[in-house]
């Protein structure tokens, strides 16, 4: 018989153990044009805790060597470190350490998977990569609030092997159009790729009925996990997903590292995408043969110290608790919907109050562009995204050609959010939109 | 707000963003030229149009939308082309990309560039000078494409 505790309702951070956590991250100490900085951008990239920072110096200062190479110490201990953090982050995502593949960033692991499945399609990988040829005819399924770096690849292997891209729709509350899915879904279905939470509209897709839908004819799943990873809890093997991507730098790490998720079955039955040192079991000057995932897949040197810094920020923010993070970035989400709202002028994009979210917002101003909207707001030290955050298809779908987006993370307080939504009412003001 | 922020939003940008010159294409121009800033999708379009006798400049007419900055410099732009030769427009285009490109260091002339002097904040913050330069790149094209 197992023991299973019940389930605990996560609850927030009290002041006390917020202002701890604000102590952690040096930049939030910062002032900018003369305030103290807000930082509402975690969205684009997450500030860093002072042992990530901490942790690559240490590794650049006391383990520097080649990985996966050389029989001293050094290389030992770094490569011991490498595959510690790859444990890490597996462990995290609650995947297998070999499903783990280290690449440049969320953008590169979504094109490893494509340009693999085109490396397939050209006959690249033997009888074992057979299963993910494409032909004409087959399809290729996204939504339309994708960021680019889900979209593009896709674009780009469409085009490259004749098989067509299909969309999902999303409503006018940005939720996606689910009887859609469920039609567009069908036998010439081969990939179906999206995003867990969107970007721009903070909305929570159903995983698990684009994985059922997916698995009914057999099409690949591919999750773009980038704004989830870093803000909820996520478990790669119970969402029963083939593939997922995400960032270190959103999630506390550094930039220049990113992370494929594969099951092992299909990462080993893939062809590589890049292709060079370290990936091989034996070369010569007509052919070659592959290491087995997740090396098959790391050509080249490695991305040493942000790798072993990343596994630092998973295991800051599992000291932390991803549910109580994830508890505390909703309450933000809602603060910052419903204090937008009822700005003359602003329309939030996605869903209102109430509804479910993220810790973010994006909204446009009436009349106003969300460039002048966010130099206002840097003018006051606070932190935004403005344009079209890598979404223009979506941007486009909901009538707008940009817009403002404040994003939250596991430091940002209530204060600052109320600071935010003061700025953007006086912008309203400056600029003359709401009348 | 900060004394840069004023000289950014001076009161003549925000009223021509909010009431453009020269806005509205009128087609069968004699140059044309589009343009579009990655960052933000802004996006123009520029016409110019020549005195058929003298080769002067007639008008500058454009469509488009984006930021109150680069709303605004189209406005500033159309005002400022109508009488000029295009070599004559040419050198006051290159004396505004110096003073955007001078990180704050060099005023814009107002004897070349007039009302546009306005925008001489805009070269504080790196990221905007492109808002600020949109249509004047446009006007450059579009005249090179009229004289050629």
């Amino acid at each position: 018989m197992t023991l299973t505790s019940a389930p605990r309702t996560p609850v927030g951070f009290s002041p006390n153990e917020l202002g701890d956590i604000r102590l952690d991250f040096p930049i939030l100490g910062s002032e900018v044009n003369g305030h103290p900085l807000v930082y509402l951008d975690s969205g684009a990239t997450s500030q860093k805790p002072r042992m990530v920072i901490d942790t690559e110096r240490d590794y650049y200062e006391h383990e520097n060597s080649a990985v996966h190479r050389g029989a001293h110490t050094l290389a030992a201990l770094a490569t011991e470190r490498f595959e510690d953090a790859r444990a890490t982050v597996a462990r995290f995502v609650g995947a297998k350490d070999d499903e783990i593949v280290w690449t440049s960033n969320a953008t590169e692991a979504i094109n490893l998977v494509a340009y693999a499945i085109g490396n397939a399609t050209a006959g690249r990988g033997g009888d074992a990569s057979k299963r993910f040829r494409l032909a004409v005819g087959d399809e290729i399924l996204v939504t339309e609030m994708e960021h680019h770096a889900n979209l593009l690849p896709w674009q780009e292997l469409a085009a490259r092997t004749g098989a067509t891209l299909r969309y999902i729709p999303i409503a006018d509350d940005g939720t996606l159009r689910m009887e859609d899915a469920a039609r567009l879904v069908n036998a010439r279905t081969r990939v179906v790729a999206f995003t867990h939470v969107s970007n721009v509209l903070g909305v929570v897709n159903p995983v698990d009925e684009l994985v059922r839908l997916a698995r009914e004819v057999g099409a690949l799943v591919v999750l773009d996990a980038c704004q989830s990873a870093p803000h909820l809890a996520l478990d790669v093997a119970e969402l029963d997903v083939d593939f997922a991507a995400f960032s270190g730098h959103k999630m506390l790490g550094p930039t220049g590292v990113g992370v494929l998720y594969g099951k092992s079955e299909l990462l080993n039955a893939l062809p590589p995408f890049l292709t060079g040192g370290s990936m091989i079991t034996t070369v010569t000057m007509e052919s070659a043969e592959y290491l087995p995932a997740p090396h098959r897949f790391e050509a080249g040197t490695q991305r040493v110290s942000q790798a072993i810094a990343l596994g630092a920020a998973v295991d800051y923010l599992q000291g932390i608790g991803i549910e109580r993070i994830a508890h505390h970035e909703a309450q933000l989400g809602q603060l910052l919907v419903s204090g937008l709202e009822v700005i003359p002028g602003v329309t939030v994009l996605g869903p209102r109050a109430g509804e479910p979210r993220v810790g973010l917002a994006s909204f446009d101003v009436r009349g106003v562009h969300s460039h002048d909207v966010g130099q206002f707001l840097d003018d006051r030290g606070i932190a935004v995204r403005v344009g079209h955050h890598c979404a223009q298809p979506l941007h486009r779908r909901l009538g707008v050609t940009s817009s403002t987006r404040a994003s939250a993370y596991l430091y940002t307080t209530a204060e600052e959010v109320a600071e935010f939504l003061d700025g953007v009412a006086a912008a309203v003001a400056f600029f003359g939109a709401g009348a | 707000m900060s004394s840069a922020m004023e000289s950014l939003y001076q009161e003549v940008i925000l009223d021509l963003s909010r009431r453009p010159h020269g806005r509205g294409l009128e087609g069968n121009a004699d140059g044309e030229s589009h343009q579009v800033n990655p960052t933000c999708g802004d996006e123009v379009t520029l016409e110019v149009h020549l005195e058929p006798a003298t080769g002067l400049i007639r008008s500058v007419r454009w469509d488009g939308h984006g930021c109150a900055i680069s709303q605004a410099s189209a406005s500033l732009f159309s005002d400022l082309a109508p009488g000029l030769t295009p070599a004559e427009l040419g050198v006051r285009i290159d004396a505004f990309r110096t003073a955007m490109r001078s990180r704050g260091t060099i005023e814009p002339d107002e004897d070349l560039l007039g009302d546009a002097v306005a925008l001489g904040g805009v070269s504080r913050y790196v990221a905007r000078v492109k808002c600020a330069m949109l249509a004047w790149v446009a006007g450059e094209e579009a005249i090179a494409r009229a004289i050629a």
